[in-house]
């Protein structure tokens, strides 16, 4: 019972470098989603000055009536967030594997730039392996 | 603030997984109830009049609905709307709703 919904990442400047939809009802179109993920960048920057004491790095949740947002964000300033069912367990665990899968197979990639949208098939599929692998341990099958 | 919060409201009516793009519709669409931070947590609840009533908290607090709903239908509404003197939509300034505020806020 912990659906993952979007996975979405932007980079430093706001700008959506990868999005991948896993079982959302309503699906969300491209502009929709290069939209939604640069408002996300100024929202998660907003919040960060609203902070009645300093030091505060952002957003890491918010929740919805219908889901739940996690969000984290490198110490570069590249954002991961993920939608998910409301209250569903060790998301930010998973966001630092998703983190980890970046650096391995996006980052070391010789062929990709940073700061451009991310094509690249290892990081696909193992994004969807890590997905499904938390499926199956969460329902129990 | 305000526009944060209105920002937010639209993000996630338009982001909602289950029932899509409501956004159009006043009062319908998936709204937000908190957001955490490292440092604080901001809890949210807007009435069906629009009136919108903001918690910022510790970011350890638990879930803090039930807190504000209170706050508005136990205090607001007892204290300020009933205030015959008082103009909806108006900034108010009213003893009685202060210090019962005062008083729970300081037994959450």
């Amino acid at each position: 019972m912990s659906t993952i919904y979007n996975i979405f990442v932007i980079n430093k400047s706001g700008g959506l470098i990868y999005y991948k939809d896993f079982g959302s009802i309503a699906k969300l179109d491209t502009n929709d989603s290069l939209r939604l993920a640069s408002v996300w960048h100024s929202l998660h920057a907003i919040s960060s000055q609203l902070s009645p004491v300093t030091g505060c790095t952002g957003i890491e949740l918010l929740e919805a009536d219908t889901f739940d947002l996690h969000c984290f964000q490198t110490a570069t300033g590249t954002k991961f967030f993920v939608t998910g069912e409301t209250g569903a367990a060790g998301v930010d665990l998973l966001l630092k594997s998703i983190y980890e899968l970046y650096s391995d197979y996006v980052l070391k990639n010789p062929f990709y730039e940073v700061e451009m949208p991310i094509r690249v098939e290892l990081w696909d599929l193992n994004l969807a392996t890590l997905i499904r692998q938390r499926e199956r341990t969460s329902t129990g099958k | 603030m305000f526009g944060l919060l209105f920002s937010l409201k639209s993000f996630t009516a338009k982001l909602d997984p289950i029932n899509g793009d409501n956004a159009g519709q006043a009062g319908k669409g998936c709204s937000f109830h908190s957001f955490k931070t490292n440092t604080y947590k901001l809890s949210y609840f807007e009435t069906a009049a629009g009136v919108k009533f903001v918690l910022v908290t510790d970011p350890r607090m638990g879930d803090l609905r039930e807190a504000l709903r209170n706050i508005y239908s136990n205090i607001y509404v007892e204290y300020v709307s009933k205030n015959p003197i008082y103009t909806p939509g108006q900034p108010f300034r009213c003893e009685l709703f202060e210090s019962t505020l005062d008083a729970y806020v300081k037994s959450l």
